[in-house]
């Protein structure tokens, strides 16, 4: 008797315990969240790149789901650190997949972590969205491979065209000797038919030099219209010194990569007359009230300054238009991977910091001409040209 | 005509600074017998330490120089008794990785107070360029020169005319008969750290304006003073000069009349010729010890 009751008991036990499972079992399938990965150099010394990504991913995050998430369903970011470094991005991307199961991932921040990650993306079918320049990233286009970042032949279009309209047709190109300066380079040299240009000489700099005047003085000697610097700092602003102490009176253009109040500062009153491109971000107040992307521009600048207390870059935009872009794509797609690729694909008309998205078969940037401005330095400041 | 002038003008103003980094390799090397890699990041501290005085704290250029100047010989002074001095077998090979591993250290503490950007300080005076022939020559490129010139002769004048240069001397030549004829020889090694730092921290303020000033610029500076010390002999402080000015010039002259991706290869280039013919660099005919 005594058994049998103990035997009751623990039967009764057995059953509450099923029904709490079943019950917490629903009870999280209800509320379960949408994952996604973020893949971001916080770190290290791309960190001007993570960092603001990173930032801006947690809070594109965190204003969806403040709005009701996607579906009813929130959106969780888990967000890992590169370092900059190919191999930790690898190691992150397999955390991703295999332990955290997101359904996206977003970043990494440069050309060469993403493209170590890309054959990973492709072979297990999941959507990626990096936030780097490199044209190779979706240039052949690979199914599962998007990107925010506009490529540095949007730039050389943009310079080209501005070229052409103030009627230049000889020029000297000096560039870095990186990754980021050859491919510069490179485009540059690619486009310049198609605009009429010719190149009459192209001299490199390394990254640390402290005196360019050498190669200034050979591209002076063929007598250019115009001098193309292309680089990050603080090359740049040092090739922009050299330039004022040589006295060349032959307008200079600076690359997107030094587009940052930072570099008026390094060239100080050197910098004067400048012209460059830069994404709309930098010039988001001068902006006519017509521009389509004002709006989404001055919403995320005060956003970001007024969280984080920092000024604004074009780099956290990537990220978040990333995230706007994926969870465009997640709605009504129930976290299925497929669709949110076929969805990614047909995007049309996002409006983003970055520029107005256009996704297509062919093309999973999505970007034109248009995501660029030329502006010029005038009284330290930016000047917006017409 | 114009461009080579401008060439050798770039290469003048380049080649003033790697000498006066070799300078400070030479004088260490000289009594010590030790090369100091992390020289380098002691021209980097004199850099940003000038930048930090003279931009922000707005101090007087001359009082911000020597202020910068004795701040890092003073950190070359705390590095001699930290991290030289406590080695128990001071093997040579040992004392070069420690400091390979100081200028690390030094590397990263300059990031943690510095940050990753870069920095700018205006010229030292406030001219236009000067024009000769067409090539213009920046006024503080003639600042370095007087500058690296001024402190050449001074560290001649004390190595040949005072009593503590000499005794600096003979513990260089001969550490134990130094000591038995009554030299203190560590104060001495001090005291050569002293100056070889305090040298780096002069490189580091002359080139503050010509350049950008951030906390990786040392490695390169540092291993471009190196060669230009080799070149000339290490050891010699006027060997140091020429090696520098060649060093210099060779390579604005690589770059104007070659190929500007070449330039650092024409340079080191240069080195292993020179090294192949004469061993011991140009001032120095005796062959150099192998560690």
């Amino acid at each position: 008797m005594v058994y049998e009751n103990s035997s009751k008991q623990s039967h009764l036990i057995v059953m509450i315990l099923v029904v709490l499972y079943f019950f917490c079992a629903s009870s999280v399938s209800a509320a379960q969240t949408y994952k996604i990965g973020g893949i971001f150099s916080v770190t290290g010394p791309a960190s001007f790149l993570g960092d603001p990504e990173k930032k801006s991913m947690e809070m594109a995050v965190e204003t969806i789901n403040k709005n009701g998430g996607i579906d009813g369903r929130l959106l969780e970011a888990v967000i890992y650190d590169t370092e900059g470094d190919p191999t930790k991005a690898v190691m992150a991307v397999s955390k991703l997949i295999n332990k955290d199961k997101v359904i996206a991932i977003i970043g990494p921040s440069l050309t060469p972590t993403s493209l170590a990650i890309i054959p990973f993306a492709e072979k297990e079918g999941i959507p990626l969205i990096s936030c780097a320049a490199g044209i190779k990233i979706t240039q052949p286009v690979k199914p599962w491979v998007f990107k925010t970042a506009q490529s540095d032949v949007l730039a050389v279009a943009a310079v080209y065209q501005s070229m052409k309209n103030q009627n230049i047709r000889k020029i000297g190109i000096l560039s870095v000797s990186n990754a980021f300066g050859e491919s510069g380079k490179q485009q540059l040299q690619d486009q310049a038919d198609q605009f009429g240009i010719k190149i009459v000489r192209a001299e490199t700099f390394g990254a640390k030099d402290t005196d360019m005047t050498p190669q200034l003085a050979k591209i002076r000697k063929e007598e250019p219209d115009a001098i193309i610097c292309w680089g990050t700092n603080p090359g740049p602003a040092v090739v922009t010194k050299n330039i004022q102490q040589l006295n060349i009176k032959v307008p200079l253009y600076q690359s997107h990569g030094v587009a940052s109040p930072k570099f008026i500062e390094l060239a100080g009153s050197a910098a004067e007359g400048i012209y460059l491109p830069t994404g709309k971000i930098l010039v988001a107040d001068l902006l006519p009230s017509m521009d389509p992307q004002k709006e989404v521009l001055m919403h995320y600048t005060k956003a970001f300054e007024t969280k984080y207390q920092m000024t604004v870059s074009g780099f956290g935009g990537y990220a978040y238009d990333a995230i706007h872009i994926l969870a465009k794509a997640l709605e009504g797609s129930n976290g299925e991977r497929e669709k949110i690729r076929t969805a990614l694909e047909q995007m049309q008309n996002h409006v983003g910091v970055s520029g107005i998205f256009n996704f297509s078969k062919e093309d999973h940037n999505g970007l034109g001409p248009d995501a660029f401005v030329m502006v010029r330095i005038k009284n330290g400041t930016w000047e917006l040209l017409k | 005509m114009q461009e080579a002038l401008q060439y050798v003008f770039s290469g003048i103003t380049n080649g003033a600074i790697y000498a006066a980094i070799a300078v400070g390799f030479s004088l260490l090397y000289n009594s010590t017998e030790l090369i100091n890699f992390a020289h380098g990041e002691f021209v980097m501290l004199g850099a940003l330490i000038l930048v930090t005085l003279w931009n922000i704290f707005k101090l007087p250029l001359p009082l911000a120089f020597f202020i910068t100047v004795f701040t890092v010989s003073g950190m070359g002074l705390l590095f001699e008794r930290l991290a030289i001095r406590t080695v128990s077998k001071p093997h040579p090979i040992v004392l070069v990785i420690i400091t390979v591993g100081a200028s690390i250290f030094f590397r990263g503490i300059g990031m943690l107070l510095w940050g990753k950007d870069s920095y700018s300080v205006p010229s030292f005076s406030d001219h236009a360029p000067i024009t000769i022939f067409g090539a213009s020559l920046l006024p503080q490129s003639l600042w370095i020169l007087v500058i690296v010139g001024i402190s050449v002769c001074a560290l001649h004048f004390f190595f040949k005319k005072t009593l503590t240069g000499k005794a600096m001397q003979a513990c260089a030549i001969n550490k134990r008969a130094a000591r038995l004829s009554g030299i203190h020889s560590e104060k001495m090694v001090l005291l050569a750290f002293f100056l070889s730092t305090g040298m780096g921290a002069v490189a580091g303020i002359i080139i503050a304006p010509i350049t950008m000033c951030s906390y990786n610029m040392g490695t390169m500076l540092g291993l471009k003073g190196f060669c230009a010390a080799m070149l000339g002999g290490l050891g010699s402080l006027w060997g140091s000069l020429i090696g520098g000015f060649l060093l210099g010039i060779v390579e604005a002259l690589g770059v104007g009349f070659f190929s500007s991706s070449l330039k650092d290869a024409i340079a080191f280039l240069l080195l292993l010729l020179i090294l192949y013919m004469r061993p011991g660099g140009i001032m120095r005919v005796k062959e150099v010890k192998r560690f």
